[in-house]
């Protein structure tokens, strides 16, 4: 089986100061892979390298489309690299006003993505939005308000929806729940995890909760000042943590 | 005559806005920056559409100017005697006999010659200003040719007023690559967008011309389920009687009376001069 994503040797940095370095894992098709660590070890950074958002320094990050063979992102031309950020990819921001219009209806938000790769039907637009409003549980009769009218929660959902409708196959996601409470967190989680099996989605889930990673992701990275300290399973990682801070961070969650 | 260089701006800056228009017709809908220079009126007012006649007139061209398609507003007769003072050529009211027209938000009714050409002044050159705020990400959209975001301001149309309720600076993609703000003409004007003259679109507060060569392929967004429609007021001219010109409606009194005249008021004169009628026209008042 070939990986859905390779990275190999990533690597960024702000002038002397390390982002992220010689970062390589292979992410197979319906994988979910989590990146956990404090803030500032770069896991953002690394994200946001391989989404492309940021040019990495180093390294590639190797990308088997649907159509053709596996293709080096970093070195892709920008057309090339916008269009996959349309269609197999799909960026979940942390805050959902970065990721949504905020002057747009859900409906439009939605349609977005739908008509950046064609699609110039409006009732087939609208039906799609209102299915996937459905499945992200929000109230059908809310198509046509804005994102602004809806709390946090909803804002997530709406941005999540946004993303998926073009059935993307790669999903980066930055602290989805960064933000939202508890029961909400709860319940955006329930509907991921749904989503992601459903869909059979690949995703890389970028958190500092390590309660979100235990329940949507297959495996783990730890990372620390721009290094990857540990990877493996999920439960083993977080079972049976090997280095210091790996440890550190297990033993640091809360217990109610 | 005066102590002006001909049509008010000097030789070089003519130069560099000819070089802008050329560059504009060769790439058509594309916003060619130009150096935009300090007119004596206000922005807003046609700074952009002025630099572009000035640097498109000759001493033998007939001038005109319309706004919102009438010849005696502020705005156009301001202009007309501005071109009269600094490059004196000669001005005319009527569109047949214009060799030049500077308009603001029409097109004339008649059809236009190959001999003619059109000057836009336009407001916001950009079409996507208001959906994306960013310069440089318009750009980017423009130069990588991602429109979908001018979908996405038709969807919200419909899904807010049941039709696409855009009524003016329809958004049109010119020849199959750019799409580009037809300055703020009514959709009515759109499907006149491909003519037989050249048309010229002067930005001067952003710095933008862009230009439609003759016969160039326009085409007005819409969706396959909410096709591009044409829309004037369902009334006759109530002066001439025309049923196929662009209408200003006009309020009469405080007890409900309104009126609708052409807003090309060459047209409408021409047409009453040979003898047409309307509801009106017999009436003291008019």
């Amino acid at each position: 089986m070939t990986p859905l994503l390779s990275v190999q040797d990533i690597t960024k940095t702000y002038g002397a100061r390390i982002g992220c370095t010689g970062v390589s894992f292979d992410l197979y098709p319906g994988e979910v892979m989590g990146i956990v660590g404090e803030s500032g070890s770069g896991k953002s950074t690394l994200l946001n390298c391989l989404a492309g958002h940021l040019e990495p320094d180093a390294g590639q990050v190797i990308f088997d489309p649907r159509a053709d063979g596996p293709v080096d992102t970093v070195t892709m031309s920008e057309p090339e690299r916008r269009m996959l950020g349309r269609t197999d990819w799909a960026f979940v921001h942390q805050y959902a006003r970065d990721g949504l219009r905020m002057s747009v209806s859900a409906g439009g938000n939605i349609g977005e993505r739908l008509m950046a790769v064609g699609e110039r039907h409006y009732g087939a637009i609208r039906d799609k939005a209102i299915d996937w409003l459905g499945r992200v549980e929000i109230d059908v009769d809310r198509v046509d308000d804005r994102p602004a009218a809806f709390s946090g929660g909803m804002q997530q959902r709406l941005q999540i929806a946004r993303n998926l409708v073009t059935g993307p196959r790669l999903v980066f996601m930055d602290e989805p729940t960064g933000g939202l409470d508890v029961s909400v967190q709860a319940r955006l989680l329930d509907l991921l995890r749904g989503l992601v099996r459903e869909m059979g989605l690949s995703a890389i889930i970028v958190t500092h909760d390590l309660a979100v990673v235990r329940l949507l992701a297959d495996r783990l990275m730890v990372m620390k000042d721009g290094h990857v300290v540990e990877a493996g399973l999920t439960d083993q990682v977080l079972d049976d943590p090997q280095h210091a801070y790996t440890q550190l961070l297990v033993s640091s969650v809360l217990q109610v | 005559m005066n102590e002006y260089n001909f049509a008010y701006l000097d030789e070089q800056t003519k130069r560099m806005i000819r070089r802008a228009i050329l560059k504009a017709l060769a790439v058509p809908g594309y916003q060619v920056p130009f150096a935009s220079r300090e007119m004596p009126m206000p922005y807003g007012w046609g700074t952009g559409g002025v630099q572009v006649s000035a640097a498109t007139l000759t001493p033998e061209d007939t001038f005109k100017v319309i706004d919102q398609g009438a010849d005696d507003t502020t705005n156009a007769v301001s202009i007309r005697k501005f071109f009269e003072n600094t490059a004196g050529v000669a001005t005319t009211e009527e569109t047949t006999k214009a060799t030049v027209i500077q308009t603001r938000h029409r097109i004339p009714e008649v059809k236009l010659t190959e001999d003619q050409i059109l000057v836009y002044q336009v407001p916001i050159p950009e079409p996507l200003r208001f959906l994306e705020p960013r310069e440089t990400e318009t750009r980017k959209m423009h130069s990588l040719g991602e429109y979908g975001l001018m979908h996405v301001k038709l969807y919200e149309d419909i899904s807010q007023h049941g039709a696409i309720s855009t009524a003016y600076a329809y958004p049109v993609k010119v020849s199959g690559r750019y799409v580009m703000d037809p300055s703020p003409i009514p959709k009515f004007d759109n499907p006149k967008l491909e003519m037989d003259a050249i048309q010229l679109f002067g930005a001067g507060r952003e710095q933008r011309i862009y230009a439609l060569p003759p016969h160039t392929k326009v085409v007005s967004l819409d969706f396959e389920d909410y096709p591009f429609e044409a829309t004037k007021a369902d009334h006759p001219c109530d002066l001439c009687g025309a049923k196929d010109s662009y209408l200003d409606e006009v309020i009469m009194d405080d007890a409900g009376d309104r009126m609708f005249v052409c807003s090309d008021t060459d047209y409408c004169r021409t047409r009453r001069a040979q003898g047409h009628d309307g509801r009106l026209s017999k009436e003291d008042a008019v």
